[in-house]
């Protein structure tokens, strides 16, 4: 298969505020985005890539002189992909709050022309989603063929099809949920604290004292990594197996390969991720939960949506397991909307996503095939 | 069952427009039938990977499941027609499928390899187990976990409760009614809870 080449990013200043759930509001902001393929003349091909957690704009191809900057969905989307660049338009953007371009705590706040830090306003699911409408709104995008995610991608997916129902056509949601159980909440609040204990991280001020709370990160990282794995996974890539022939007696070593590999994974992280955001996403997530305003009966929270759907769940993944899924799909099926669902055997956890599944591909090939010849193309 | 006039018989007892649920979808062509010829709207259930993806290429709504999970992301009466074919006699929860059948639609549609067909009922009597068209495996390794006969239906549909609407059995195609558990390789009974 071919490639998408050199991709370059574009960015779309705002001068209209944004309110937020919250009640505050961004005085002005600006987007990241790429887009892969071409708009067809009745602009009906366009597809809304939505990012999870640590992801960004950046969905598929390399940037100029980088060999190693793949987009972090490149084997989904390009010529000839599952999702294929030679027939739709694709449109990955980075969310308001994130550290990767758009604006986001790192950026100065008009108010006080510092960085905002801490004082970044509280962004919810629902206020990206808002973002991501006015981006189409700058593109001449009516009607999506499809918005797609993945995890929180797909909670955003979901989203669009309860805050915008009319201008999407299909909704593909990937290994996500509802809304977070008790678990997941717990995980996000223990790296919270990892990186609010952390004592670089000065109230979330760190950059006026020119230090990072990167131990915090670290730890946050590592946290999240776990869950991103299933038990087997973790037991076939590290098992019990030692970094040297012996024991060493000691607590503060490594010994155990796994132990290495998350401190390889936390110490990555911590070099090119924001603490701010980290706490702001995970928030995000906390919060998302469109049942909660119809008394939590997720079927009444989805009888706004007319959008068909794809739902797809990992067996293996103890994040965002399949029955989650299929809370989603029943809701769906309550509404009697048109709904298919696929829970892929995949031993790879919540990480099976963004893998090359050739079963879960295959599924998105097909599903992706119908659309293109919905919209004509 | 995969014949089509087979198909096209069975369909033909699923009233134009209704809202149908098919257990053991398969490749979807009996919804995509029903779609195209008489107006219905639905969902097929399946569990093999390859078979949901001809579903999702067909375009047709599948949900993939496990039916020994029973039906529980289903309400009460909430299709017109659930079909369950060629499909009960693999499944380890027979009697209970049956009830959820009639529990979440107003009509049940089953079919069934006819264990009683006189081909089958001469195999044994020479002492082998039958391996034909409709029964096409070997004891040791067929996927029919459960052998039963059109007779052997009406007495579990009684025993459940479900009243029976119609029911005829099938060979090469066509409907027989006269001695269906005898001429008969398929059974087709049509029924709602009574």
């Amino acid at each position: 298969m071919a490639t998408l080449g050199h991709v370059t990013p574009s960015s779309k200043f705002f001068d209209t505020p944004l309110p937020l759930r919250s009640g505050a509001q961004l005085r002005d902001y600006t987007l990241v985005y790429e887009t892969y393929g071409e708009l067809a003349a009745d602009k009906r091909n366009a597809v809304l890539v939505c990012h999870a957690l640590n992801a960004s704009h950046h969905v598929a191809g390399t940037y100029e002189g980088q060999p190693k900057s793949e987009g972090w969905w490149d084997n989904l989307v390009g010529p000839g992909k599952p999702l294929d660049t030679d027939r739709f338009f694709v449109i990955g953007v980075n969310n308001p709050g994130s550290c990767f371009g758009s604006t986001g705590p790192t950026h100065v706040n008009p108010a006080t022309g510092k960085p905002y830090g801490a004082d970044f306003p509280v962004v919810t699911v629902e206020d990206w989603v808002q973002a991501q409408a006015r981006l189409l709104d700058a593109l001449g995008i009516e009607q999506l063929a499809a918005v797609l995610g993945g995890s929180l991608g797909g909670m955003q997916a979901l989203s669009w099809t309860l805050q915008f129902p009319d201008r999407l056509r299909h909704c593909v949601a990937i290994a996500t949920a509802p809304n977070l159980s008790a678990q997941n909440i717990a995980f996000n609040e223990v790296a919270r604290r990892a990186i609010v204990t952390d004592p670089d991280f000065h109230g979330g001020h760190y950059a006026a004292h020119g230090v990072l709370p990167k131990r915090g990160l670290r730890v946050a990282r590592m946290i999240g990594h776990i869950t991103y794995l299933s038990d087997d996974v973790m037991e076939q890539k590290f098992g019990r197996e030692l970094r040297a022939a012996e024991l060493g007696y000691s607590t503060q070593e490594i010994e155990f390969q796994i132990e290495s590999y998350l401190r390889y994974q936390g110490d990555k992280f911590s070099e090119y991720f924001d603490a701010n955001t980290y706490l702001l996403i995970t928030r995000a997530l906390d919060y998302f939960d469109p049942a909660r305003e119809h008394g939590g009966d997720l079927a009444r929270a989805l009888a706004r949506a007319t959008a068909k759907f794809l739902v797809v769940s990992f067996t293996t993944d103890w994040r965002f397991s399949p029955a989650r899924s299929r809370e989603i799909v029943k809701a769906l099926l309550d509404n009697r909307r048109d709904v298919s669902y696929a829970e892929i055997e995949a031993p790879h956890g919540h990480d099976a996503f963004l893998l090359d599944d050739p079963r879960y591909h295959g599924v998105l090939r097909a599903y992706f095939d119908r659309i293109a010849k919905e919209v004509g193309r | 069952m995969s014949e089509r006039r087979d198909m096209e018989l069975i369909a033909s007892l699923v009233p134009p427009g209704s809202r149908v649920l098919d257990l053991g979808c398969g490749r979807g062509e009996l919804l995509a039938h029903l779609r195209e010829h008489r107006q219905c709207t639905g969902y097929g259930i399946e569990i093999d990977d390859a078979n949901v993806l001809a579903c999702v290429q067909r375009g047709v709504n599948v949900i993939q499941l496990n039916l020994e999970e029973g039906l529980a992301i289903f309400e009460d009466q909430s299709f017109d027609v659930v079909l369950q074919l060629d499909t009960l006699q693999h499944l380890r929860n027979t009697e209970s499928m049956l009830r959820e059948t009639a529990r979440v639609g107003r009509i049940g549609i089953v079919s069934f390899p006819n264990f009683a067909h006189w081909p089958n009922r001469m195999r044994v009597l020479s002492g082998r187990m039958p391996v034909t068209k409709a029964l096409p495996y070997e004891w040791y390794n067929t996927p029919n976990i459960r052998v039963g006969t059109y007779a052997d239906f009406e007495v579990l549909a009684r025993k459940n409760g479900l009243q029976v609407l119609d029911s005829f059995g099938i060979r090469q195609g066509r409907p027989v009614r006269f001695r269906p558990n005898l001429l008969a390789s398929v059974a087709v009974f049509k029924f709602s809870r009574g």
